[in-house]
């Protein structure tokens, strides 16, 4: 019969269920809001990303393609069904176990794939657990404990690490304390708790790079528009039209007003039912564009005749970085060698798989904004300007986060949905799609670099001299941190006593460039690093020995002059590859030797350093640790957890710093109205920053403690039901919990402290001491490169890195694979094209096919500062995978790829120019 | 609306009457429609009986037009199907195999198609019918250009046909994307090659996929190897000229001339490992 079905019947996880739904809906919608089954995530709706996987019967489906239709009959698996299955609680175990889940956001997806290549093959390969998930991207992980965790459940081998005793915390493999939420769908992220009463919102974009725009008659289209309540432009704007991250340079407008400065920019936004903004064609929506003449590229932009983006930025030139050290033309100049080298890299888009997502609700004169972030405290200060309100009236309750990598430093959707909420006074709710989060969102500043390196005959280092213009797009985001902190780590962490690094970030009309794993480092460590191989060669000397002769130490001064005394474990790194690095040589060399065919092997190196926190600012985070009637301690883990881990570290932390077992703290969450504010979760501070805060605050309660107890230091605390027991030597005291007064928060005994870290200004040359802690590290990559195609298979990657002391390990590798992962796509595949490739199949981040073996050297060269010694590690992982991957392709090819990503086709150009 | 009929006839009288966009797996619909509101009309195939599965009838194959990539990739099929069962198996992923059909992935008419260079290679036709009636075109013939087909509004793709000819060919299928899975390909080449006992290529078959609007069968390389003295080594007879046909473009993936100079490179791979040398 050709009617449409009144309802459509199906079994969901052994239940079952009669939708009466439109029949053509994607079943991803009616899962989630028919049935509120929410575990099923949203990333793409174009079967690009799998983060939809469920089963049908036994094969798997992405929810997002597949009409509700065509499950009449059929059996539905998703991720909250798997905890009835044998198989698939093994899975989410294992997952949890192995530390396969970060953000979290495609682990249902992973978890259903894995479900059903289990169920079929009870003893797979590694290759056949790829071939079996290769659907389902994932941006944190880079896939390898996601592998393991595969294998373990199959094996049923997994084992789970107990929660650790009092004093044993720090340095535990736990699994993540937020892990079995995630493994189980129940983890709420930005898309998975807007209520259903929310109207939903629509955001009306600029098609052009830059335009002028008129807007027609809004009453006739909301009248011809059933279900539609409203629009808003720049008018409704109800105090500031503009936000920014850097607030002296906040330049963006919520709405455009009179031009729009880059394709994607909002002009207009439309209010209406979910039905109703579901049918709307933005194409419809009454405005008539006037496209201007634009500049598209930084040469087109810093021509003297280029239209100006904003009118107090003359040249269109945001902002100049600079640090100087020494002399470093003339050191050049009489340098027994030298080698210089022009690089370029492209926008690189952040490629989370949660797509930005929240709601927002007015509460009498406050607004509430529950939404996926990174910086819960700015987003209220911003938010308060925009909408007219001191920052306390504005509440930041963030979500889980799918994945954030800088990006979500920066507002999305959140001044939307006040707005709305604001006016309406109704929820109001928005989720981005893949191609508006990709073509409106920060993106990594595509970078130009100049850079001349020079060293003496016996291989020390003299100078260099760095020169990169930073592409920032239409709107300052965060181009000025990369330009300012570019030249602060252009040199690499090696002894160069000559110096001079100068950045400009040039605007143009481009989707801004903001905030991405390593603010602009990760470019020059592409230009720097390949040149340091250059020169190692001209000199005739071994890659790795010329990085470890001239590696900064302890008591070198920086290119800032700052000498850090303590804690530079570079050294360490490097020698730590000593030993892989003969082994891989030698197996390439082999490999070369036995081959005839177009295949070439080669082995690269490449150091990092990473300096934490924000660059010579102020850049506090507050810890409160709350002890309750219950004996239990409230932690106020205000540092987002975008996936990195920080609501399992800080807790480790706090856990031994009050000498409790980790079992009895409680985190409270981000939630600005209930936690002091820990930053910003970015420039891998949060372990170190909030872990120092939480370590003062923890020790703070732990003294307060002992004194009600009169015990001495070193005291046992004992947490009981209703009591503590303080324990010194011999004498034992109980605390009686529920005869103490309650403090203005509800705690027995409370501490709140504050740690910021010691920097100090840098000087017109940059000198100065921008950071109070690095993180260092060095890659070594293993390719093989197909000559005659031009492709590159990354074979191992071996990465040495100085944490300090690692508060996971379990998570630090974490950390680390999902950074070499990363870098492996910018490497070799990642570039965004404005216009052309806002979605994931034409964006390319790596599948779990493309990230090899990684083997983590974790070097523990405790910082004096950071807690228990422990430094970042976020950022650092990412930073030299690149350039390792660059210097072994060369060393295969002979070929130097100045240009990322070093595609197929670039590789090949490169190879047939190199050998005619 | 979202019509599902039961029987073929329904959906031919449907379409006789009425304008609606045919769907099967959704997996090409579904992503054209992130941003914007769907088709007013759907008219999903997949409940059509007999439209799914594959059956060697009298002197050929027939694979109805609802058969998922899945379906192929698991059937049992002689030698000549292994490159599109390769094929099968890099279409999307496997969520998207599971469910994709292949009426749907030829009707799409993507240049970058992983299943048409192995269905020129095995000579395939496609069936289409309507109410007035059923007509069977060459693959080469139904797919016109960039996201054109010869298929009428009112006609829908009941089936794919394979001649039962040189069911014993060497069959390979290369495929070049920029990362492992889930990718669209730069360049892909499908080649069947069937020798005599004596060490003659009998039969030559070598298409290209994504270098040209539509993919090609390299007629003049397929003459070559059928005139090649026996035992000469596949791969190399294949000359620059033999990729005349192609007109690969410069796009977000690669290069035109890139494109050229990888499809000659596998080209010549794909003849030599149905040589036999991987």
């Amino acid at each position: 019969m050709l009617d449409a079905a009144p309802a459509t019947a199906f079994t969901l996880n052994g239940e079952p269920v009669r939708v009466p739904a439109d029949p053509a809906a994607r079943l991803t919608r009616i899962l989630r809001d028919e049935l509120g089954l929410t575990g099923t995530k949203v990333g793409c709706d174009a079967g690009d990303c799998g983060a939809c996987t469920i089963l049908v019967d036994s094969d798997t489906a992405c929810a997002c393609l597949t009409p509700l239709a065509q499950v009449e009959g059929a059996a539905l698996t998703t991720v909250e069904g798997l905890a009835t299955d044998p198989i698939g609680r093994r899975l989410q175990s294992a997952f949890l176990a192995a530390g396969a889940a970060q953000c979290g956001i495609c682990t249902p997806g992973m978890l259903i794939a894995a479900t059903a290549l289990l169920r079929a093959n009870a003893a797979p390969s590694e290759s056949e657990i790829a071939d079996a998930l290769g659907g389902v991207l994932c941006r944190c992980t880079g896939y390898r404990k996601i592998i393991d965790a595969v294998a373990d459940a199959a094996a049923d081998t997994t084992v789970s690490t107990p929660s650790p005793q009092a004093g044993r915390a720090v340095g535990a493999r736990i699994a993540r304390l937020d892990g079995r939420e995630k493994v189980e769908g129940r983890d709420f992220f930005g898309a998975d708790a807007i209520p259903p009463d929310a109207l939903w919102l629509k955001v009306i974009r600029s098609p052009f790079p830059r335009a002028r725009f008129t807007f027609g008659d809004f009453d006739a289209f909301l009248a011809s528009h059933p279900g539609l309540v409203r629009i808003f432009t720049a008018a409704d704007v109800p105090g500031r039209n503009l936000h920014g991250v850097i607030p002296p340079f906040a330049d963006q407008p919520v709405f455009a007003e009179r031009e729009a400065r880059f394709r994607g920019e909002a002009v207009a936004m439309v209010a209406g039912t979910r039905a109703a903004i579901d049918r709307l064609d933005a194409n419809a929506f009454p405005v008539a564009w006037q496209g201007q003449p634009s500049v598209q590229t930084m040469d087109a932009a810093l021509a003297p005749d280029a239209p100006r983006l904003h009118a107090n930025r003359p040249g269109n030139i945001l902002t100049r970085g600079r640090v100087a050290r020494g002399e470093a033309d003339a050191a050049l100049a009489t340098a027994d060698v030298t080698v210089s080298g022009s690089f370029e890299t492209g926008f690189v888009e952040h490629a989370y798989i949660e797509p930005e997502a929240g709601f927002a609700r007015r509460v009498g004169d406050r607004i509430e904004v529950t939404a996926c972030t990174q910086s819960p405290y700015m987003d209220r200060d911003d938010l308060a300007l925009v909408i007219g309100l001191p920052p306390e009236s504005v509440r930041i309750v963030p979500t889980a986060v799918g994945g954030g990598f800088g990006s979500k430093l920066d507002l999305s959707v959140q001044p939307y949905i006040a707005i709305a909420a604001w006016h309406l006074n109704r929820p109001a709710a928005l989720v981005y799609s893949r191609p508006e989060s990709i073509s409106t969102t920060t993106k990594r500043h595509p970078a130009r670099m100049s850079v001349t390196v020079g060293a003496t005959r016996d291989g020390k280092l003299t100078a260099l001299r760095f020169a990169g213009d930073f592409n920032t797009g239409a709107y300052a985001s965060w181009g000025p941190t990369v330009a300012n902190r570019v030249p602060v780590h252009a040199s690499g962490p090696y002894l160069v006593p000559n110096y001079r690094a100068e950045t400009r970030a040039v605007h143009t009309n481009l989707v801004p460039a903001g905030a991405f794993r390593g603010f602009g480092v990760p470019q020059a460590a592409i230009a720097v690093e390949q040149l340091y191989d250059a020169l190692a060669d001209k000199l005739g000397v071994d890659a790795l020995e010329f990085r470890i002769l001239n590696a900064l130490t302890a008591t070198d001064p920086t290119v800032t002059g700052q000498v850090l005394g303590a804690g530079v474990g570079f050294r360490a790194c490097l020698e730590s590859l000593r030993a892989p690095r003969a082994k891989a040589r030698a197996a390439a060399a082999a490999f070369n030797r036995s081959a005839d065919g177009p295949r070439r092997r080669g082995v690269g190196v490449a150091g990092m350093w990473y300096g934490c926190g924000n660059t010579s600012l102020p850049n506090p985070s507050t810890m409160r640790i709350g002890l309750k009637r219950d004996g239990r301690f409230a932690l106020h883990q205000g540092a987002v957890d975008i996936g990195q881990g920080s609501n399992t570290v800080i807790p480790q932390i706090a856990a031994d710093a009050i000498g409790v077992p980790l079992a009895v703290i409680d985190r409270v969450s981000a939630d600005t109205d209930l936690s002091p504010d820990c930053g910003k979760t970015s420039a891998s501070r949060q372990t170190f920053v909030t872990g120092r805060a939480t370590q003062l605050a923890g020790q703070a309660i732990r003294a307060l403690i002992l004194r009600q107890a009169n015990a001495g230091p070193a005291a046992a605390i004992e947490p009981g039901d209703g009591r503590v027991l303080i324990r010194d030597g011999d004498v034992v005291r109980s605390l009686d919990l529920a005869t103490l007064p309650l403090d203005s928060h509800g705690y027995v005994l409370a501490a709140e402290e504050t740690f910021d870290p010691p920097t100090a200004p840098l000087d017109a040359d940059g000198q100065g001491i921008p950071y109070a802690v690095y993180g260092f590290g060095a890659h070594m990559a293993e390719v093989e490169v197909d000559t005659e195609l031009g492709t590159v298979r990354v074979l191992h990657i071996t990465a040495a890195h100085d944490v300090g002391r690692a508060i996971n390990p379990t998570l630090v590798e974490g950390q680390i694979e999902g950074g070499v992962a990363q870098g492996l796509g910018m490497a070799l595949m990642e570039e965004f094209l404005p216009g052309r490739g806002e979605n994931l199949h034409d964006y390319l981040i790596p599948t779990i096919g493309d990230v090899p073996p990684i083997t983590s050297i974790l070097v523990e060269d405790p910082s004096p500062v950071g807690p228990m010694g422990a430094k970042g590690i976020g950022e650092q992982a990412l930073i030299p995978t690149a350039p390792a991957i660059l210097n072994a392709i060369a060393d295969a090819t002979g070929i130097r790829i100045n240009r990322t990503p070093a595609t197929p086709d670039r590789i090949r150009a490169a190879l047939l120019a190199g050998h005619p | 609306m979202h019509l599902r009929p039961k029987s073929l006839d329904e959906a031919m009288a449907f379409l006789s009457e009425e304008r609606a966009v045919v769907m099967a797996g959704g997996t090409d619909l579904y992503p054209a429609f992130v941003d914007r509101p769907p088709p007013a009309r759907i008219l999903d195939i997949t409940a059509i009986s007999g439209l799914r599965g594959i059956v060697r009838e009298a002197d050929h194959w027939r694979i109805g037009g609802a058969t998922t990539w899945t379906d192929i990739a698991r059937a049992s099929l002689p030698p000549a199907f292994h490159a599109l069962k390769a094929a099968a198996r890099e279409i999307g992923s496997l969520q998207i195999q599971n469910r994709a059909t292949i009426a749907g992935n030829l009707c799409n008419a993507s240049p970058a198609a992983d299943s048409v260079p192995p269905l020129l290679a095995l000579d395939a036709s496609v069936e289409l019918a309507s109410a007035s009636g059923t007509r069977t075109l060459p693959l080469a013939d139904f797919i016109k250009g960039n996201r054109r087909t010869e298929k009428r509004p009112d006609e829908l793709l009941t089936a794919v046909l394979i001649p039962g000819i040189a069911e014993q060919a060497r069959s390979v299928f290369l495929k070049l994307g920029a990362r492992r899975y889930l990718v669209i390909s730069i360049v892909m080449v499908a080649a069947n090659i069937l020798r005599t006992a004596d060490g003659r290529i009998a039969h030559a078959r070598v298409a290209v996929g994504s270098a040209s609007a539509v993919a090609t069968r390299l007629a003049n390389l397929e003459a070559a190897l059928a005139s090649a003295p026996a035992h000469t080594p596949a791969g190399s007879v294949v000359a620059e000229a033999h990729l005349a046909p192609l007109a690969p473009i410069d796009d977000v993936r690669a290069s035109g001339a890139y494109r050229r100079d990888a499809a000659l490179t596998l080209v010549r791979r794909a003849l030599a490992e149905a040589d036999g040398d991987a």
